[in-house]
């Protein structure tokens, strides 16, 4: 049995609405073990990124964890005193965002900041840190790393910016690595090298990654499990040849078939009609009802709860409740 | 690319040509604001569209393909080249005798909220143009017609009285492509018309798209970085590389056997969807250089793995390749016989 990197269970994040507090995630469980890459997929406003953000307990006000329970390596993230929630932060788990520039800070040198991250985290001196920072420049592929410590971010492309932020994250060698939307910013030559990066360091360091992503096609190249949200929960989750190769939740399978790489050319893309809801108005039951093409007598009135399929595949529809109990 | 490139089967003069493009933007420095330096975005480009066709312009971010549009529409204006749509040169053309022709290009822009103006109800958002260019005798008229339109784009005609604000993403861009139809349009520019939207959203865009060619007869210039949907819409394919189109040919023939490396670097490094197979693979190194100082030689040169001596020096004219042409020396015949000095950047 391998460490668990992180355990999530019926974490609930509430923003202020119309009508009182809306959950914009509602009791979402997610299990992530050492050495693994879990990909939570899904489209925007599902979640995904604030379910991200609530793991380090950085929501944004007037967001709110309402309850739950996360742990980091067994540490129970959310009664953490504040002093101790910032050697959480970075030394068990790093966050890395889709637009490093703003994570960036435009003033100061990389290397400065790199350094900052490794000091701020182990006692060492500064020209140590400069050394140590120059061996993750060349780490994460930044070519001749010694002289782009003295870059200031604006003089670095975008694919150079994001592995700056993937050296910084590492500084304090994580143990989580939790990665929203990495290369959705970047083009797709840049991207395959930031992809090819996260799969070398997993290989070679034994972290585990949590990779928030809406393309199913990165979730096909780095994950080994797969997590799609819709509407502020789960609705599937599995290894990635299970959830890829045969998905069961009809959402999943529209997402599928609603790819074009994967359609013949001409021929008319499978579409999910409607439109993605707000977390204002989810809607009761399944809440994928309104959009499914099998929708029946259930689906509108209850929660469908999860059906497991074997192999750690489940997924939370009526349709394939039946079909299990029959 | 080449004009030069006959096609068999295609008779007829192409809905548009374009040769020789050329939008430098300057760079401007000092008291005087004198150009200092030129950002070469599209630099000596020539394809053409067939009527009903699709012709996607491929590339990533800087390469051009989003100028190449602008500058079609003088939205931005070339330095040279010419523009062939319906027997005129519109870079010829004095700006006046411009609005006939501009009204059969239209385009459709990537952020559907930044093109519609948020305090006009849909209505006239989509009657605007028809009033511009004095199509439908009445208000009355216009009223029917964009009735008319926006059933086509599956948005209930009763919904014209809204604001955009009330319509989701998907909606906003399918009443852009109303107010472009509008204007009975042959040629519709989709610039990343389909980039910002969720993948259930995208396909229903996509397929409304298909659907109008089909019964229309336009053709679309379809500007985009994702190489999944221009595999799925176009007939036919140009990659822009640094301000020119390095590789054009059609579809199925370009995506099964690229022939520029940078078009073989492109396709290798798009995510696979096949649970089978990790398949992505970052085959070039390093950055786009910059486009205000493109590398002399070829331009990808800096990049390409198969670099050698005369890349670095000439630049390839475009040679003719099965279905279409690729700037690359190593299609050139006379370098097939020489042995290459290997070496590597």
């Amino acid at each position: 049995m391998s460490e668990r990197a992180l355990e999530v269970e019926g974490l609930v994040v509430t923003f202020p609405g119309e009508t009182g507090r809306t959950p914009v995630v509602d009791h979402l469980d997610l299990v992530l073990d050492a050495g693994e890459t879990l990909a939570l997929v899904g489209e925007s406003g599902c979640g995904k990124s604030m379910t991200a953000l609530s793991l380090l307990r950085l929501v944004p006000k007037p967001g709110r964890i309402e309850e739950g329970r996360i742990r980091i390596e067994g540490q129970d993230v959310l009664s953490l005193p504040i002093a101790d929630l910032r050697s959480l932060r970075g030394r068990r788990a790093a966050m890395i965002f889709q637009e490093p520039m703003t994570s960036l800070n435009p003033v100061h040198t990389v290397g400065a900041q790199v350094v900052e991250a490794i000091r701020l985290h182990e006692r060492v001196s500064a020209g140590e840190a400069r050394r140590r920072a120059g061996e993750l420049f060349a780490r994460v592929g930044i070519p001749d790393p010694g002289a782009r410590l003295d870059a200031y971010p604006h003089q670095l492309s975008g694919g150079m910016k994001q592995r700056v932020m993937i050296a910084i994250a590492l500084a304090a060698k994580p143990r989580l690595l939790i990665a929203d939307e990495p290369t959705t910013a970047l083009d797709v030559t840049i991207q395959a090298q930031i992809l090819d990066l996260l799969r070398d360091l997993r290989r070679d360091s034994g972290m585990a990654l949590l990779l928030i992503t809406h393309d199913l096609g990165i979730v096909n190249e780095v994950a080994d499990r797969v997590a799609v949200m819709y509407a502020g929960q789960l609705v599937e989750q599995g290894s990635r040849e299970a959830v890829l190769g045969k998905p069961r939740h009809p959402y999943t399978q529209g997402l599928l078939r609603s790819i074009p790489a994967r359609a013949a050319r001409g021929a008319r893309l499978t579409e999910i009609r409607g439109s993605v809801p707000s977390a204002s108005a989810w809607p009761t039951g399944c809440r994928f009802h309104p959009r499914c093409p099998i929708a029946f007598e259930p689906c509108p009135r209850i929660d469908p709860g999860w059906t497991e399929l074997g192999g750690g595949q489940r997924a939370r529809c009526h349709a394939i409740a039946r079909e299990f109990s029959a | 690319m080449s004009a030069a490139v006959s096609r068999p089967g295609v008779a007829e003069a192409p809905l548009l040509r374009v040769e020789g493009l050329r939008t430098w933007f300057p760079v401007r420095a000092g008291v005087l604001q004198r150009p200092v330096a030129w950002v070469r975005a599209v630099d000596d480009v020539s394809f053409q569209v067939e009527a009903g066709q699709t012709l996607a312009l491929v590339g990533e971010s800087g390469c051009g393909k989003t100028t190449v549009g602008r500058s079609l529409l003088r939205l931005v204006e070339p330095q040279a080249g010419q523009v062939w749509f319906e027997g005129a040169d519109l870079l010829a053309l004095p700006r006046a005798a411009l609005r006939p022709l501009r009204r059969r290009i239209q385009i459709v822009f990537q952020d559907p909220m930044a093109s519609l103006d948020p305090r006009m109800r849909v209505r006239d958002l989509v009657a605007e143009g028809m009033q511009v260019h004095g199509i439908g005798a009445s208000d009355a008229e216009r009223t029917e017609r964009v009735a008319a339109l926006l059933q086509r784009v599956q948005i209930e005609p009763r919904q014209m009285w809204r604001y955009p604000h009330e319509f989701s993403g998907g909606q906003r861009q399918r009443i852009c492509i109303a107010r472009a139809l509008a204007l009975e349009p042959r040629l519709l520019i989709c610039d990343e018309a389909t980039s910002a939207l969720d993948v259930s959203i995208q396909s229903q865009v996509l397929n409304l798209l298909r659907d109008l060619q089909q019964e229309l007869g336009l053709a679309y210039l379809f500007i985009t970085h994702d190489l999944g949907v221009v595999r799925y819409l176009a007939d036919r394919v140009a990659v822009m590389y640094l301000g020119q189109i390095v590789e054009e040919g059609e579809t199925e023939a370009l995506f099964r056997a690229p022939q520029h490396p940078y078009t073989q670097a492109l396709l290798a490094a798009v995510p696979s969807l096949d649970p089978a197979r990790q398949a992505a693979r970052a085959v070039v190194r390093g950055d786009v250089p910059s486009p205000s100082a493109p590398p002399p030689g070829c331009r990808f040169h800096t990049r390409c793995p198969y670099v050698f001596a005369r890349c670095r020096s000439e630049a390839p004219p475009a040679y003719a390749t099965p279905t279409g042409a690729s700037r690359c020396f190593l299609l050139d015949p006379a370098e097939a016989m020489r042995p290459r000095d290997g070496s590597r950047t």
